[in-house]
């Protein structure tokens, strides 16, 4: 295994589950190879005079009916029980992963047969199938053996073939074939190490499995004949004697229990070692703020009118990691500002904080936060609900994913005004075709009724833009909302977005890493970079004059039309720092050319620069040099 | 020095009424030396092109000829026994193999050709490691360990490994940051001048393809509807849609006054069923849809009688916007003034 | 089938010291001597009219046996699968919303590794254990057999309790995986009340995966359906089942496979089809 997984592998096994599930693996295996050789004499003494008791001293789990000690019994049955359910799990491997395999290396139309054919077979429970083919082959082991691994291939062939599709369709794989890489190491370097961790999850979960299933077989009198003897077969003789002497079938049935739990426990723990941490979960913020005190200059907390306007907001979740550190912006009535940064840079966060939506453990914190001429967090929820739900509208980066897919259109947008302007469901219909005709989505009254997969990238963006105008926005959050559309579409919802501020009197925060696109929409531009905002100027600044070396390079490395074809770019040397990183000093000290002592030492405050013009620097350009590459 | 070239290049996935035509009888060709910029947008066709000129996917139609000779086609895919065409792919992240160690990776390049000795290969990764700028401590690295942008590197490392004559770069800095494209592109710049590579870059990105390639060829829905020198396409662009696409792409320096294009395009259509002739028609500024006595877009394919046309543009009716101004073209383009109104 | 057998099914069926001729004479009356093809269409008609043959052992016309005893396992899988729905769905997606984001960990862990337990618990086990609990010591519900109302509890409980704690947990899981999809940060972002959030965004997109499952599940009941029979001594499919494989009795056998496979298949049809209704992407409708 590669060095991550090992690592995440010993992290899994510290967890409970994985502790417990350890032990009773071991425990297992111990007394599957020794417990034969240690007990098997005591576990076949009769002792006829014994016959058929319930728990005593001499005996702690009775004794069967032929006297024989039921604990011992229960303990040399390891083997047994442990050997056919690995064996059967083994055996349904060998069938299943190999037929599953079939359709990525086959294609066609036998491929799509193998397919079909494994769908269905899954659909069987394994058990009838077992008893089926102990039917033909006849009862006894053997049959138990060949029934189960039988019906638990299936569902090997079903994640062998899972596995062995998204294999064959890597790029990693594309370009091994083209470097002329020979089919077997083809198979031994790059195939098999990325499909045997799974499958071998899967044959460990599966022997769990196993051992009910033979259990169940052998109950039924269809597993295990006499004179051999597993658990199940145990079970089903103390289940003759239940109501004579219940702790019979106690011993076979905790082993039968503890021993799948502890397979079944055990591949769970190696799939979450395997599988590594979730994604990031999206939920509306904890609102129980601590608010900082107020700056150490009396700076005057209060709100401010105008649309927006925070000061000192710091992000930051459990763990000590801390995107946003103390971003200071304004935005006035009517005007669309830009926030600039590269991922990483903390642009979104800073939006979803002012939105109210961030993610779950984030924290938000600000000196000063004024949206709307109130502070929403000293608002009630249902008074903050009602005055973000009305005024403020988000257009979020990806339209597939933002608009539910179980919901029709028309649906999604006009719940925006049932709850909060008490429309009634037509009337709420009424308007949100009205909003998507003004979105320039032709065929308005058919495309209400249909669901977001239905529409084109392009379209499903308008109808996010068109959610947002239910109610009469104030401010528009727009977070990257043309990066995943084409250019040619682009350049139609950022008129769009123009439009709908003008003709509303709205403001606009746009949000993205393309320098171009924002200054084809803001007045002002906010760069942010590593959690702090930078430099702060006008739009027509930014290629003519910016102060801070880093928004410098960041023009001077993105290739335009009219760049110099024969000479390099610029480009930025180093890694931008990370949201745990908490070095004193000025974040892009160890990447800029300008950098000195004092850089590295203390971080420099956002200062004028000029009336309009704000920069965080120690040694700001001032407009007529070019910035060493 | 390698060429590279595609003749009536047709891939189809899928059958029937579902079939998806992505890419439409191409004729695409890679000189000596050059670079080819492929641009276009989503559902252009321009990634399958080149996978199919890879031999990454079959072929309906047509052959991929490298130094003039066809390739073999085995399951209808082109395949280059002597590793002469390789590719970068798009996503750092899936390009290598999570349990293949960086100087393994190599390794396997440089070795997969000829037999070779461990200190031999060890060598050689070493040297590509320091030709892609990257310390040859990372050769023992896994990927998960390393940026974006290193991964970038290492394919590209990979690549060379194989001691190709032909690269195909697709999307190569669409998944990375900002401030790396740059360092990346500048890196295959300066390899290509260095090794004397031929080049292909696919990219939705008018505005790096220009920065690297000589000649630019568009594609939209499947076809190259336009296809010349990159200085003369660039200025004097004779497609409606490489002109709305020209318009499209935002530019720092004018943007703060111009703002927004004016560009009403429409949907773009349903790529399973495209619009007869040609494909553009039903957005074209100056069609059908604009100026209804054009119906030869609907009933004809411009691909026929291309060749007489300024620069092989594919349209019926690609104006002229200057005169002859157009410079002296190398080899194989020619530049034929006038237009065909 | 019953050609699959190795050896001499129909002398092993009754016995090795039957005389030859009274073998030559079952094999001739089963059909057994005609060509393999014959064999089958014959049999494939009379299935289609509804006729499985007799069986070897008693002599019956197995779709009598079919007819008489399939009622019983129907209702009793039927009630359990119903039982099963009712209960898991609304406790998953209860506890989905008690445990979104990393909330009340002590619950999360809790109910996994109860749930994990009882669906660890192979269903005859679980029966066992309520018999001896409910019948013998508490002798609340009767032991075994069916008549009225209170003796399809303890069977339906056993056979309902592990599909319930399995379905429960991955509905929780599928929940939370909603939960933490884009379309329900729009949602919060639009400011609606929560009930709203749950009821119209998250469960629709729930349902679907579990539906999948649900289809699952049934197969898995039919199964638990034989063993749980056989515990109670319920006069159903399940106890015919397995008497006829102890008693090599391949007719029924062979009739039990198809009557079977064609409720598995049924219900996984049924499954598809109301997938196709419910999830607007599925092209299943289509085509």
């Amino acid at each position: 295994m590669s060095e991550p997984s090992t690592s995440r592998l010993r992290f899994a096994l510290r967890t409970p589950v994985g502790i417990a599930a350890s032990v009773g693996l071991a425990a297992i295996v111990v007394l599957a190879i020794v417990g034969p050789v240690l007990w098997s004499d005591d576990a076949a003494r009769l002792d006829i005079l014994a016959a058929a008791q319930g728990a005593s001293r001499a005996h702690p789990l009775g004794t069967d009916a032929l006297g024989r000690d039921i604990f011992y019994r229960v303990l040399v049955a390891t083997r047994l029980s442990v050997t056919l359910a690995l064996i059967s799990a083994c055996f349904g491997a060998a069938i299943g992963i190999p037929l599953g395999a079939i359709p990525a290396l086959v294609g066609g139309r036998v491929g799509k047969l193998v397919t079909g054919f494994i769908n269905l077979s899954v659909a069987f429970p394994t058990l009838l199938v077992a008893i089926f083919v102990a039917a033909v082959a006849g009862v006894g082991a053997r049959g138990a053996v060949a029934g189960i691994g039988i019906a638990i291939a299936p569902y090997f062939a079903r994640l062998s073939q899972t596995l062995s599709s998204s294999v064959a369709g890597s790029d990693y794989l594309a370009a091994a074939r083209m470097l002329g890489v020979r089919r077997a190491r083809l198979l031994r370097r790059h195939i098999l190490p990325n499909v045997a961790e799974p499958l071998l999850i899967t044959v460990t979960i599966a022997v769990g499995d196993s051992l009910l299933a033979l259990a169940g077989l052998s109950f039924l009198g269809l597993g295990v004949q006499a004179p051999q003897y597993d658990w199940g077969r145990m079970l089903s003789e103390g289940l003759s004697q239940i109501y004579v002497t219940p702790v019979v079938a106690l011993g076979p049935a905790v082993a039968i229990t503890l021993g799948a739990l502890s397979f079944v426990l055990f591949g769970e723990v190696l799939a979450k070692a395997a599988a590594g941490g979730g994604g990031v979960r999206w939920t509306r913020s904890d609102l129980s703020f601590v608010s900082l005190p107020p700056a150490g200059d009396g700076a005057d907390a209060r709100p401010v009118p105008g649309v927006l306007s925070v000061e000192g907001l710091t992000v930051s979740f459990p763990g000590g990691a801390v995107p946003v550190r103390g971003v200071t912006l304004e935005v006035a009535p009517g005007e669309i500002v830009g926030i600039v940064g590269e991922s990483g840079s903390g642009k979104t966060l800073t939006a979803m904080a002012i939105a109210d939506l961030l993610p779950a453990g984030g924290r938000m914190t600000a000196n000063r936060f004024s949206l709307f001429g109130e502070d929403p967090r000293t608002l009630s929820d249902g008074q903050r609900r009602r005055l973000l739900g009305r005024s403020l509208a988000v257009v979020y980066q990806d339209p597939m994913s933002a608009l539910n897919p179980a919901l029709r259109v028309g649906r999604q947008l006009g719940e925006v005004a049932e709850v909060h302007d008490g429309l009634s469901k037509a009337q709420a219909r009424q308007r949100a075709t009205e909003r998507l005709r003004s979105v320039r989505i032709g065929n308005a009254e058919a495309r209400v009724r249909q669901y977001p997969h239905e529409l084109s990238g392009g379209m499903r963006q308008r109808a996010v833009i068109a959610m947002g105008l239910m109610g009469e926005p104030k401010l528009i959050i727009a977070d990257e909302p043309t990066t995943a559309l084409d250019v040619t579409v682009e350049q139609q919802i950022l008129r769009l977005l123009r439009d709908v501020t003008a003709s509303g009197g709205a403001s606009a925060i746009l949000i993205s890493h393309d320098v171009a696109v924002v200054s084809q929409l803001c007045s002002r531009v906010f760069v942010m970079y590593a959690g702090r905002i930078v430099e702060e100027l006008d739009v027509a600044k930014l290629v003519s004059g910016p102060a801070h070396p880093y928004t410098a390079a960041l023009v001077a490395s993105v290739p335009t039309m009219r760049s110099d074809r024969t000479r390099p770019l610029a480009s930025i040397p180093g890694r931008a720092p990370g949201p745990y990183d908490d070095e004193p000093g000025c974040p892009f000290a160890a990447r800029c050319p300008r950098a000195s002592e004092r850089c590295r030492r203390e971080m420099p405050p956002l200062e004028p620069h000029s009336p309009t013009h704000r920069a965080a620097c120690w040694h700001p350009l001032d407009g007529l040099e070019d910035v060493a590459v | 020095m390698t060429t590279l070239a595609g003749s009536a290049l047709t891939v189809r996935f899928g059958h029937g009424d579902r079939a998806l035509t992505a890419v439409d009888r191409v004729d695409v060709d890679v000189p000596e030396g050059a670079t080819v910029g492929l641009v276009g947008e989503s559902g252009s066709g321009k990634s399958t092109l080149a996978r199919a000129l890879c031999g990454l996917v079959p072929l309906a139609d047509g052959e991929v000829l490298i130094d003039g000779a066809p390739v073999r086609r085995q399951h209808g895919r082109a395949v280059d026994r002597h590793r002469r065409v390789q590719m970068i792919f798009q996503d750092p992240f899936s390009s290598l193999n999570p349990r293949m160690t960086v100087g393994d990776a190599i390794g396997e390049a440089v070795g997969a050709g000829k037999g070779a000795s461990r200190r031999a290969r060890t060598e050689a990764v070493g040297r590509y490691l320091d030709l892609v700028h990257l310390d040859v401590a990372v050769a023992g690295r896994y990927p998960s360990r390393l940026s974006g942008g290193q991964r970038q590197r290492v394919a590209i490392a990979r690549a060379l490994a194989a001691r190709p004559g032909v690269l195909i770069a697709d999307e190569i800095t669409s998944s990375l940051d900002v401030s790396v494209q740059s360092a990346v592109l500048n890196l295959v710049r300066e390899l290509r001048d260095e090794l004397g590579l031929s080049l292909m870059f696919v990219s939705h990105n008018l505005a790096t393809v220009r920065y690297v390639s000589d000649f630019l060829a568009v594609m939209y829905l499947g076809r190259i509807v336009e296809l010349g020198p990159t200085e003369v396409v660039v200025a004097d662009p004779r497609h409606p849609y490489t002109r709305a696409l020209l318009a499209a792409v935002p530019s720092l320096e004018t943007a703060a006054e111009r703002g927004p294009a004016d560009l009403e395009l429409g949907d773009p259509p349903d790529p399973h069923h495209p619009p007869p002739g040609c494909h553009f028609h039903p957005r074209c500024p100056v069609g059908p849809v604009v100026v209804p006595e054009r119906q030869i877009c609907i009933e004809q394919d411009p691909r026929d009688g291309a060749d007489e046309r300024p620069h092989r543009t594919f349209c019926h009716f690609a104006s002229a916007s200057s005169n002859s101004a157009a410079p002296a073209t190398p080899r194989e383009e020619q530049v034929h003034v006038g237009c065909d109104r | 089938m019953i050609h699959l057998v190795p050896g001499d099914p129909v002398r092993a069926a009754l016995g090795p010291t039957a005389p030859a001729s009274l073998v030559a004479e079952r094999k001739a009356a089963l059909g057994l001597d005609e060509p393999l093809v014959t064999q089958y269409v014959d049999y494939v008609r009379n299935v289609l009219h509804g006729d499985f043959g007799t069986s070897m052992t008693t002599g019956e016309s197995v779709t009598d046996v079919i007819k008489v005893r399939a009622p019983a396992t129907f209702k009793l899988a039927g009630i359990a699968f119903l039982v099963a729905i009712f209960v898991a769905v609304p406790l998953g997606v209860l506890m989905a919303a008690l445990t979104r984001d990393s909330r009340r960990r002590g619950l999360e862990l809790g109910f996994t590794a109860t749930a994990g337990g009882l669906a660890a618990i192979p269903s005859f086990l679980l029966a066992v254990g309520l018999v001896y609990l409910f019948a013998v010591t508490f002798q609340i519900f009767p032991v075994a057999g069916r008549a009225g109302v209170s003796s399809y509890v303890l069977p339906v409980a056993a056979l309902a309790l592990a599909p319930i704690a399995a379905l429960a947990r991955i509905v929780r899981v599928e929940g939370l995986r909603v939960l933490g999809q884009d379309y329900i940060r729009t949602a919060r972002g639009k400011r609606l009340p929560a009930r709203i959030v749950y009821v119209r965004h998250a469960l629709p997109n729930t349902l679907t995966p579990t539906l999948t499952l649900a289809g699952l599940l049934l197969g898995g009941l039919v199964a638990g359906t034989v063993l749980v029979e056989n515990i109670f001594a319920w006069p159903g499919l399940g106890t015919s089942l397995v008497q006829a494989v102890a008693q090599k009795d391949f007719p029924t056998v062979q009739a039990l496979a198809v009557v079977f496979g064609t409720v598995v298949l049924l219900a996984n049809f049924a499954v598809d089809i109301a997938l196709g209704v419910i999830d607007p992407r599925s092209t299943i409708l289509e085509s």
